[in-house]
């Protein structure tokens, strides 16, 4: 229940920050919530792309546009500011080069907002200090079945933005069903950033 | 329980149609068939579009028949296209031999079979019939046209012929255009039928015997490249016929899969016209809509486009490249690839897949009108 939830908080505040009748494209969109919310809410046209087969039935089945495709493959046939907002909810762990893709992903839109999960979160911090590798209910996999092949902490994608001068235009902090406002690098299981060129 | 749909074939005629080639043919039939009903706005008709081999019967019974149309698990009440609600119509293309005007029709010049006068006809040529049975029937806009293989190229055409008379179209394993490899098989079936001394150039219509050996083969090759290694290997495996225990010498046929494609290739001589044959592979191999020039101009229309995995027919590459194409030019298009081992054949067998992603963009398209 409670992940249901804290799901709503993170779209409400990616919702927050998306003008109306905007155009999205969210990759890796899995059974399509977020853009639902976001076209209930915002009246967004949105499209997705995503590998999982069983996803795009269901996003199918609410009425959504989706390519199946896996990411990287998907934006390469997308005319230059396509869009106005792309969407990495969760997905830009799993992505190869995520700092040339990030790149690719400003020549379809001027903004892109992006979510992951924190690595640096202090319960998976305990289990490293224990000798384990992480896994948090944000972080739910094993070392052997992850899709995620990178695992940033939200200091590191501060700094990522730094030195690639992106402008980070707003920041969602967020643990179970709450925003996070003290020592998110800590206490956050999930953060959102809005960023720009 | 499903109702079971009755069907019967109409015929619909015309004084003329002006080809691709600007030839133009005289009296032309369209044979069609049509489930459900026409709601009053006329706003609910779907055309269903055949692939190379199929005709008008598309869905249930004919009066006497145990075997339904060709794509009955996805025609009819509560199924993909739901007859409950919308008015399907199928009709078999121009060139074909099931009722619609082909090479085996009387040329009303002669009065003899056109055999090889009948003019090259093209996909396009098939979709203007097309056009003019729907403007018959008093349709406008058609809520979708959907098909498969062939089917789907007549799909493509319509939304670059046609865009303002469409709100959807769903192409299914199919391409904007034939690759070498798809002109190549094409070719070999034809050199086939040609190959056979009973196709006399075409001229065997009447005749003591017909090229049936010829258009056997062609059948034969055209299901090795429906099915998949693994589909084949299911079925068949290296099996041996029941009754052969021969050393292989008489070359007859000791393998299941030998046998399955003999019986294929001679029950299809039945049903089928060596000259409708050459004419409508020819055309495939003709249809070429990539390209931007040929992109639909009406930006509402909505795309579904499908792809089957072990479809190497019609690989999955090909239909990344339509949806390509119309990703550039900014379609509201939805594309999946459904996990299949059934290669060419899935678009008639993956039915479950199918049936969930035409029922619910059906059900999206006709709420947005």
């Amino acid at each position: 229940m409670s992940e249901t939830i804290s799901e709503h908080i993170e779209y409400t505040k990616i919702a927050s920050v998306i003008k109306p009748d905007s155009k999205i494209l969210d990759l890796g969109c899995g059974g399509g919530e977020l853009m639902n919310y976001l076209i209930k809410t915002k009246n967004v046209n949105a499209q997705g792309v995503e590998i999982d087969e069983n996803a795009i039935y269901s996003c199918v089945e609410k009425g959504l546009t989706v390519f199946h495709s896996d990411m990287e493959g998907a934006i390469e046939a997308y005319p230059d500011k396509s869009f106005d907002y792309v969407i990495l909810y969760n997905s830009i762990q799993q992505i190869q080069k995520a700092d040339t893709f990030i790149e690719e992903c400003f020549r379809l839109a001027d903004k892109i907002i992006l979510g992951f999960p924190n690595f640096a979160y202090y319960s998976a911090r305990r289990d490293l200090f224990l000798g384990r590798s992480p896994v948090t209910k944000n972080l739910p996999y094993q070392w052997y079945n992850t899709p995620n092949l990178r695992f940033l902490s939200i200091q590191d994608f501060k700094r990522f933005c730094e030195s690639k001068n992106y402008k980070i235009l707003n920041e969602f902090f967020f643990t179970s069903n709450k925003s996070v406002n003290f020592l998110p690098n800590f206490f956050a299981q999930t953060a959102v950033f809005v960023i720009s060129k | 329980m499903a109702k079971i749909l009755t069907a019967q074939t109409q015929y619909f005629t015309f004084d003329k149609l002006v080809l691709e080639s600007k030839q133009e043919l005289k009296n032309v039939t369209v044979a069609y068939e049509t489930y459900g009903n026409l709601n009053a706005a006329k706003t609910n008709a779907i055309l269903i579009a055949h692939a190379f081999s199929g005709d008008a019967h598309a869905a249930g019974f004919h009066a006497g028949d145990d075997k339904p149309g060709w794509w009955d698990s996805m025609i009819g009440s509560a199924k993909a296209f739901d007859t409950d609600k919308y008015f399907v119509i199928c009709s078999n293309v121009l060139g074909g031999c099931a009722g619609s005007t082909g090479p085996s029709s009387i040329n009303p010049d002669t009065n003899k079979p056109y055999a090889l006068d009948f003019p090259v006809i093209t996909v396009a040529d098939m979709v203007s019939a097309q056009k003019k049975l729907i403007d018959f029937l008093g349709i406008k806009k058609l809520l979708s046209v959907a098909g498969g293989s062939m089917g789907g190229m007549q799909v493509l055409q319509w939304a670059v012929a046609y865009p303002e008379s469409l709100y959807s179209v769903i192409p299914i394993a199919t391409t904007m255009k034939h690759s070498p490899q798809q002109i190549a098989f094409n070719e070999v079936a034809r050199q086939s039928i040609m190959a056979d001394v009973e196709w006399n150039k075409g001229d065997y219509y009447g005749a003591k015997h017909q090229p049936y050996r010829g258009l056997a083969v062609a059948r034969m090759i055209g299901h090795i490249t429906y099915m998949s290694d693994k589909s084949m290997e299911e079925k068949f495996s290296r099996n041996r016929k029941t009754a052969s225990n021969s050393s292989g010498a008489d070359f007859a046929a000791d393998f299941e899969v030998e046998g399955y494609l003999q019986y294929r290739g001679d029950s299809f001589t039945k049903r089928f016209d060596a000259n409708s044959y050459l004419y409508i592979t020819k055309a495939m191999d003709l249809f070429d809509v990539s390209g931007y020039k040929h992109v639909a101009k009406n930006k509402d229309l909505k795309f579904l486009v499908i792809s089957f995995a072990s479809d190497w027919l019609y690989p999955s590459y090909q239909s990344e490249n339509t949806v390509k194409q119309l990703k550039l030019k900014g379609y509201n298009t939805t594309y999946i690839e459904i996990k299949s081992t059934y290669g060419h054949d899935a678009f008639l067998l993956e039915v479950e897949g199918e049936t969930k992603l035409i029922k619910h963009f059906l059900n999206k398209v006709s709420k947005e009108i």
